[in-house]
């Protein structure tokens, strides 16, 4: 099977603008999360990690006026937070994005939905192209010059790593070298107010795993992974194997059992030639929801994985969806190279069923394995495993 | 080789199965004419009144897919997937619960807010837990629809693969789904057909309308 390797990548959050600056701040135990105010989004304060909001991302607009609606004639803050993530992941790779063996791969849950408030909606045909998630994939990939048309991923919380996944089975069935994988998603009001509506978001800090836990905080964020099957890259970390599996059970509460997520960790480990003790450290999905940690737990100790190290990024990103299966495997590639597990920021007792071993400090050891996990709305649930050689 | 079992399209107030017209309804608006096919097709399931229209569209899709042509006890649970692409995500329903919000925010609207849960609400009707994916495209992309189920079947992620397209947006819509299987019977000479070549031009004729293969015509 051809191996595929990680090229580069690039976060962009509000904690930083690359991939190092954001591990450096997270190792340092900063937080994007804060309270807001802000009565466009909320009438009441919230807390969640966000821009700047007159942070524009990018200093150009070349090439916009030619978007799918003609006038708006710029690019939206979500397409801004796509492109200029590319940029730093094609610019740090040395990436020629018009190579005709390379395909870009958008994941997004909601992309433009804050044009709903916005645009005219008179203009029926022009709006409904103009908030589409495809207009923005043809936009950045336009922008960039990629030869082949983009893919978009709209997969709820599991976009990401559904993404990652989609890339790595492009390249091994040889039709594409190298994928140019990015995520992003902003939060709105439109978001907001319907994990508010779920009683889902925390009213402080969340608290992955934690027995206080209560609910979760949404971030903003981008992230962006390069993966190619060129020789070249044959040093670098390398994306074994995934699975994608669902719930049947609800569309909105995770299984009771966990049997699910874990028949995805067990295909995913298997795929990858691992077994559970081959697995170095976990970043579980982690939401700080009751029922999805519980549920996790539940499926990590039926994997035979509730004594490894595991930490949720929740704490420091919030829940940046469409975003948080790039930026957490991102930061887990780092921990791979820098052998250094992050904590569960927000933690303090354990508050699951299953108890699991919760990274709850900085903690330095030899790593070779990653699993990520993730699952969402509609019942589903991801698992990726990446390796260090 | 993997094969296209069953078809199903629903666009323009008929519904077609295996390229064969079963169901008419000129009169009804949209929800009217979904209500419509539920009732001739005399299905029972209360879960169906609580969807969006989206998924409304798509679960009756699948309903008449499977119908006949597909045995659930000769498959695992995990085998089976779906993977499902359209352009308009679920803005239908966004908007609806856009509105809405102005108000008091509703869960049970904010939930249909994202395409996939049109997957789960298939896997909960039928049981299946195999891998859910959905792409968003401007038009329904036969080759890497193709591509995809063909390399999950392959690979065997899944040995059945239910998919296609499904949008809906105001009163236009369309849903095109496939029923595509893996067979293990050795083919003649060793050789097995390229799915991709022979499925892409098919899954076009039969998502234009025209006359398409499947193994049961």
């Amino acid at each position: 099977m051809t191996d595929v390797f990680i090229v580069s990548d690039n976060i962009l959050s509000p904690l930083g603008r690359t991939t190092a600056a954001n591990f450096s701040q997270l190792a340092k135990g900063m937080s994007g999360v804060k309270k807001q105010v802000d009565t466009k989004m909320s009438a009441q304060p919230f807390y969640a990690s966000l821009f700047d909001r007159e942070d524009r991302f990018m200093t150009d607009d070349g090439g916009a006026t030619q978007t799918a609606a003609g006038s708006p004639g710029e690019y939206t803050r979500f397409e801004r937070l796509l492109i200029a993530s590319v940029r730093d992941a094609v610019q740090t790779g040395g990436i020629d994005t018009r190579d005709p063996k390379m395909i870009l791969i958008v994941s997004s849950t909601k992309g433009n939905i804050d044009l709903l408030g916005t645009m005219d909606k008179g203009e029926r045909d022009l709006f409904k192209k103009r908030v589409a998630l495809y207009t923005s994939a043809d936009l950045v990939a336009e922008y960039f010059g990629f030869v082949n048309p983009p893919v978009v991923v709209s997969t709820a919380c599991i976009s990401g790593i559904a993404a990652v996944l989609t890339g790595m089975r492009f390249i091994r069935s040889g039709r594409y070298e190298t994928a140019v994988i990015a995520g992003a998603d902003t939060v709105s009001r439109f978001v907001l107010s319907g994990f508010q509506s779920f009683q889902a978001i925390s009213p402080g800090h969340c608290k992955p795993f934690d027995l206080a836990r209560d609910g979760i905080n949404l971030g903003e964020g981008a992230g962006t992974l390069v993966l190619s099957s060129r020789e070249k890259y044959s040093g670098g970390i390398k994306i074994l194997s995934g699975s994608i599996s669902n719930d049947a059970n609800h569309l909105s509460a995770p299984s009771r059992t966990g049997a699910e997520l874990c028949a995805s960790i067990t295909n995913a480990l298997r795929g990858g030639g691992l077994s559970a003790s081959d697995v170095d450290f976990i970043s579980a999905h982690g939401t700080a929801t009751i029922y999805n940690d519980e549920m996790e737990a539940k499926a990590l100790t039926l994997s035979n994985l509730q004594s490894v190290p595991v930490n949720s990024l929740k704490g420091y990103y919030g829940h940046t969806l469409g975003a948080a299966g790039l930026i957490e495997t991102i930061i887990s590639v780092q921990s791979l190279k820098k052998d250094l597990v992050l904590p569960t920021l927000g933690f303090e007792e354990m508050g699951v069923t299953d108890p699991l071993n919760i990274c709850t400090g900085l903690l330095s050891a030899p790593l070779k394995n990653c699993l990520k996990t993730a699952s969402g709305f509609g019942g589903c649930n991801a698992a990726l495993v990446f390796s260090k050689q | 080789m993997n094969g296209i079992t069953a078809s199903c399209i629903i666009a323009d107030h008929a519904v077609r199965k295996n390229g064969k017209l079963v169901f008419e309804d000129r009169h009804a608006d949209l929800p009217g004419f979904l209500l419509s096919v539920y009732q001739h097709f005399g299905l029972n399931y209360p879960r169906f009144f609580k969807m969006d229209n989206l998924s409304k569209l798509g679960w009756l899709a699948v309903e008449i897919l499977l119908k006949d042509s597909f045995r659930k006890a000769d498959h695992e649970a995990g085998q089976v997937g779906i993977v499902l692409m359209n352009a308009h995500s679920s803005l239908d329903t966004d908007l609806k619960y856009f509105e809405s919000a102005k108000d008091i925010p509703s869960p049970s609207l904010f939930v249909y807010t994202l395409p996939n849960i049109m997957i789960g609400e298939i896997c909960i009707r039928h049981q299946f837990k195999g891998e859910g994916v959905f792409f968003i495209s401007e038009e329904f992309d036969a080759g890497h629809f193709v591509r995809y189920t063909g390399g999950l079947l392959d690979a065997d992620v899944l040995q059945v693969c239910i998919g296609g397209w499904v949008d809906l947006l105001d009163s236009e819509y369309k849903a095109a789904l496939f029923l595509i299987e893996k067979e293990v019977l050795p083919v003649e000479g060793g050789q097995s057909r390229p799915f991709d070549v022979l499925a892409k031009e098919n899954i076009e004729k039969i998502f234009r309308g025209e006359k398409g293969r499947t193994k049961e015509e």
